[in-house]
């Protein structure tokens, strides 16, 4: 029974890193009505922007390696190039798409997650790096000791942090005005044009906030994980999570995380053992794909009605 | 002045329906035949066949699967490299536990094989569409590669799921030179692009852009959703899996489940959005291109930037500009090289007049 | 009013009513078609006349009611039944293939009489290709009568809405049905259009017998051509009759012009 709550609450924990991907997309879905295939790759090249930061900033201000000093001057640094990265894409790719169909967005975004990898990786090379956040992957003393689980503390750590950030984004869209103009956005690009909403720059934070979410997903997976190119594809898991909490809903996106992530670990550690293991590969998207049958709009996501 | 259709009067509906019914294209097309089947073998060198051409022929067949899939009948799909999967350790099973099965029956099992998987991964389209679908073909991406890496019978118990085809042979002929294994491939590949074409034209291949258009009027008409697109994923698996097959025994000749991963799927689909989705010849085009272009790009930074840039460069190269010019394609011309191709011809047409 | 002989019922609505979620588009709707005969329904917007086509060739499913087509009594239509059945159809915002040509739209209205598999289609050979040919004719006949020969290899994404509208008749007609659902063929267009398209809808009703079921706005047009109306307002049904009936109907009257009080 504990091995078993051990196995839910990590499951849960590594189902909030990938809510925290699934975010990203759900914002740039609900204001940009894009499918950005893509967030994979911004996590990626989040992570590695820090990290490339953190190694460079020594040689160039002559601050101590691995101090925090490097550590709270690269976040920044980070950011501002996930923001320079966020209005290239909408100079160069939004605003030439803008009247195409949906699906041509989506594929423009395929092509658009091989560009950025190319550009993370051509500016940093292609090694695999650590990340350290200063706090350990170790189980928290008093839990252990109190109920016997073994709870990471650097997992709670992260939990923690993606609370907080999905508490601010929701109050940020609901109680703003430029969270107002994000959602008038997402309902009708031309009525919010109308009114005046200027369109290119709510797209162009709309994808730096992504950005910045992608960010701190990139710190966290990068921690646990190490900076690789392999977590593009990981990221890809978000694409479930999406399904089972829906393309525009913030709180979807979180239990989806949550379902998924806890789903994926169980099924790895009790059925894997039958088959061989690596379920983990596969089982979130087959998840997804029974879910689809019975609601083919996700579990939250809105139905359509055709008007012939 | 070459490319006038003045004169070229068609009197019957069969003159019209041809497959090309301006004369100047019937000529070019037998040409580049005539030149594909008698001239190539005799004069390309080795490296070129086995390593350019071949290639670029079993991809373009896959292409032309995916062509028909999300081309035509509009079904986005992530997961063409499973489909070729499928067909390549269908085959070499097929080869492996029947004594004397003859290759051709072979490869074509493969494709059946694929054809299965792919109607039961297509069944969920009848519910799911746009991205949903292309999610739940990424299911069949990852389950495919993990069922062939983790089931041993499939790949006759070899660690990690390695499998090494065997020869090639028909009717006692060995295919062991370049030359022979391209004119197989060529043959097989020319022959289904032609079946393509004509589904492509005919009934079905209508039915397949009217679900892609509009698919509440194409049910209005009549036209049986479920049925055209069940069809539209067995043909496209087909076509698939022989390139798959094709893939593992004319060209790599040991594969593992892992080289058909999601990276090829996605090669797959550019190659069908850089060539032109919803045509047969952007299939071809496409191929062409994806096949190239890592080729052209390693001699251009060869010869001209490793002097500016690190070595690492090469690799993201790639990346970079596979996707810029993904992006570029779908900005600029959205039906790609086909649809370039198309308007050089009108242009031919009025040369050397301006319009 | 139509030269042709009009026959016995062969469409008949009971009690049909429709909802969307808490919205109520058609309610306790019940009128008859009778064969060869030119039936218009009319009404103000959103009274739910596109909703009642929808209805009859099986687009939407009603909560309430039976549909009884030709003797046989059903809860619902399927697309598919009706179309094999004889219904054929227009809709009010073009529901054309944008992505292929006029001819090939208009092939597509001959799918349900070609019997050939795709694999003998890919072989091209015996059954196949004589098949296309043949339809290929009887399309040929269809773009003669609506007199859009020019235009056949055309993409129809590229024609102007007069000519889209005809295209969309055309694949209708390809399919030699024997009742012809239309919605508000005519919106859109001009005097001259509007008496091309009335022409061929009446040649149609004359020369082929297809009974006709259409939705139109313009009052001129449908007081001129058809021998029976139906007038919806709200979901309800507030007349049923000839246009003399229904044109001095008091109801009618008011729905249009609204109550002065």
């Amino acid at each position: 029974m504990q091995f078993f709550i051990e196995v839910l609450v990590a499951g849960l924990l590594s189902g909030v890193l990938y809510s925290l991907v699934a975010l990203g997309f759900v914002l740039i879905y609900k204001a940009s009505g894009v499918f950005n295939f893509a967030q994979g790759a911004m996590v990626f090249f989040a992570a590695l922007f820090f990290v490339g930061f953190t190694e460079v900033l020594p040689r160039w201000t002559g601050l101590p390696v691995g101090s925090s000093a490097v550590f709270w001057l690269a976040m920044p640094l980070a950011f501002f190039c996930m923001v320079l990265l966020a209005m290239a894409t909408e100079r160069f790719v939004l605003r030439s798409l803008v009247n195409q169909p949906p699906i041509t967005l989506f594929m423009a975004t395929i092509g658009l997650t091989y560009l950025v990898e190319g550009i993370a990786q051509g500016v940093w090379g292609a090694n695999v790096r650590g990340l350290d956040l200063g706090i350990e992957d170790m189980p928290i003393q008093w839990v252990m000791d109190s109920v016997g689980i073994g709870v990471s503390q650097f997992d709670v750590f992260a939990a923690g942090l993606a609370a907080v950030l999905v508490t601010v984004l929701a109050l940020a869209f609901q109680y703003t005005k430029t969270g107002r103009a994000l959602r008038a956005v997402a309902d009708d690009h031309q009525a919010a044009l109308s009114i005046g909403i200027p369109l290119q720059t709510i797209w162009v934070i709309v994808w730096s906030v992504a950005g910045f979410v992608a960010l701190v997903a990139g710190l966290i997976w990068g921690a646990r994980n190490g900076v690789q190119f392999a977590l593009t594809f990981t990221a890809l898991k978000a694409l479930p999570v999406l399904i089972l909490g829906g393309f525009t809903s913030i709180p979807g996106a979180i239990l989806g995380g949550l379902i998924i992530g806890s789903s994926e670990k169980l099924a790895e550690v009790y059925l894997g053992e039958y088959v061989g293991g690596g379920i983990d590969s596969w089982f979130p998207y087959v998840l997804a794909l029974f879910v689809l049958l019975v609601r083919p709009h996700g579990l939250f996501g809105e139905k359509h009605i055709d008007r012939v | 002045m070459f490319y006038r259709e003045a004169g070229q009067f068609k009197t019957s509906y069969a003159a019209d329906q041809q497959v090309f019914p301006i004369r100047q294209d019937r000529i070019a097309i037998v040409l580049l035949l005539a030149v594909a089947f008698f001239v190539v073998p005799v004069f390309a060198s080795e490296y070129w066949m086995k390593g350019i051409i071949i290639p670029f022929l079993i991809f373009a067949l896959a292409a032309l699967g995916l062509n028909i899939l999300t081309g035509y009948a509009g079904q986005l799909s992530l997961g063409s490299a499973a489909f070729m999967a499928v067909g390549a350790y269908a085959a070499f099973n097929f080869m492996l536990r029947i004594d004397g099965m003859p290759l051709i029956v072979a490869f074509a099992l493969g494709g059946l094989s694929a054809a299965l998987v792919g109607i039961a991964f297509g069944l969920p389209s009848l519910r799911i569409k746009g991205f949903y679908l292309a999610v739940a073909t990424l299911a069949a991406q990852f389950f495919v590669v993990w069922l062939l890496t983790k089931v041993g019978w499939f790949s006759d118990n070899s660690s990690s799921g390695v499998i090494t085809t065997q020869a090639m042979q028909i009717f006692g002929y060995k295919f062991e030179t370049a030359a022979s294994k391209y004119l197989l491939v060529l043959s097989i590949v020319v022959s289904m692009a032609m079946l393509a074409k004509n589904m492509v034209r005919g009934s079905i291949g209508r039915a397949w852009m009217a679900v892609r258009d509009m698919d509440v009027a194409a049910e209005v008409i009549g036209i049986r959703i479920m049925h055209t697109k069940l069809i539209a994923f067995a043909v496209s698996s087909f076509y698939c899996g022989v390139a798959g097959a094709l893939y593992a025994f004319a060209y790599i000749g040991t594969v593992e489940p892992e080289g058909f991963n999601l990276d090829l799927s996605f090669k797959i689909l550019f190659m069908i959005i850089i060539g032109g989705v919803g045509s047969i010849m952007g299939s071809f085009l496409g191929a062409a291109f994806i096949v190239l272009l890592p080729i052209l790009l390693d001699v251009l930074v060869q010869e001209f930037l490793t002097s500016i840039f690190p070595a690492s460069i090469n690799s993201n190269l790639q990346l970079i500009v596979f996707g810029g010019l993904i992006i570029f394609f779908l900005i600029v011309e959205p039906h790609g090289l086909a649809r370039l191709w198309q308007i050089a011809k009108e242009k031919l047409r009025l040369w050397p007049f301006p319009h | 009013m139509s030269g042709r002989k009009i026959g016995d019922v062969i469409l008949e609505l009971q009690n049909i009513s429709l909802r969307f979620g808490g919205v109520k588009a058609l309610t306790d709707i019940s009128f008859d078609v009778r064969e060869h005969e030119v039936r218009a329904i009319i009404g103000p917007n959103g009274a739910g006349k596109s909703s009642m086509l929808n209805v009859i060739n099986g687009v939407y499913h009603p909560q309430e009611g039976r549909i009884n087509f030709r003797g046989e009594e059903r809860r619902k239509m399927e697309p598919h039944m009706a179309a094999t059945q004889g219904i054929a159809r227009t809709f009010q915002n073009i529901a054309l293939f944008k992505g292929m040509t006029v001819l090939d739209n208009v092939m597509t209205g001959r799918n349900t009489k070609m019997k050939a598999n795709f694999l003998e289609q890919a072989i091209r050979i015996g059954r196949a290709g004589r098949e296309e040919m043949e339809h290929r004719k009887k399309v040929e006949e269809v773009i003669d009568f609506l007199e859009i020969q020019h235009i056949r290899k055309t993409p129809v994404g590229r024609l102007p809405y007069g000519l889209q509208k005809r295209v969309e008749l055309a694949r209708a007609l390809a399919a030699e049905p024997s009742m012809l659902l239309l919605d508000e063929p005519m919106a859109g267009m001009n005097v001259e259009e509007k008496q091309d398209m009335c022409r061929f809808i009446l040649d149609v009703n004359d020369q082929f017998g297809t009974t006709i079921v259409l939705i139109e706005h313009d009052m001129a047009v449908v007081m001129d051509i058809s021998d029976r109306v139906v007038v919806l307002d709200y979901g309800k049904k507030i007349g049923d009759g000839t246009p003399d009936e229904v044109r001095n109907n008091p109801e009618v009257i008011s729905a249009y012009l609204g109550v002065s009080h």
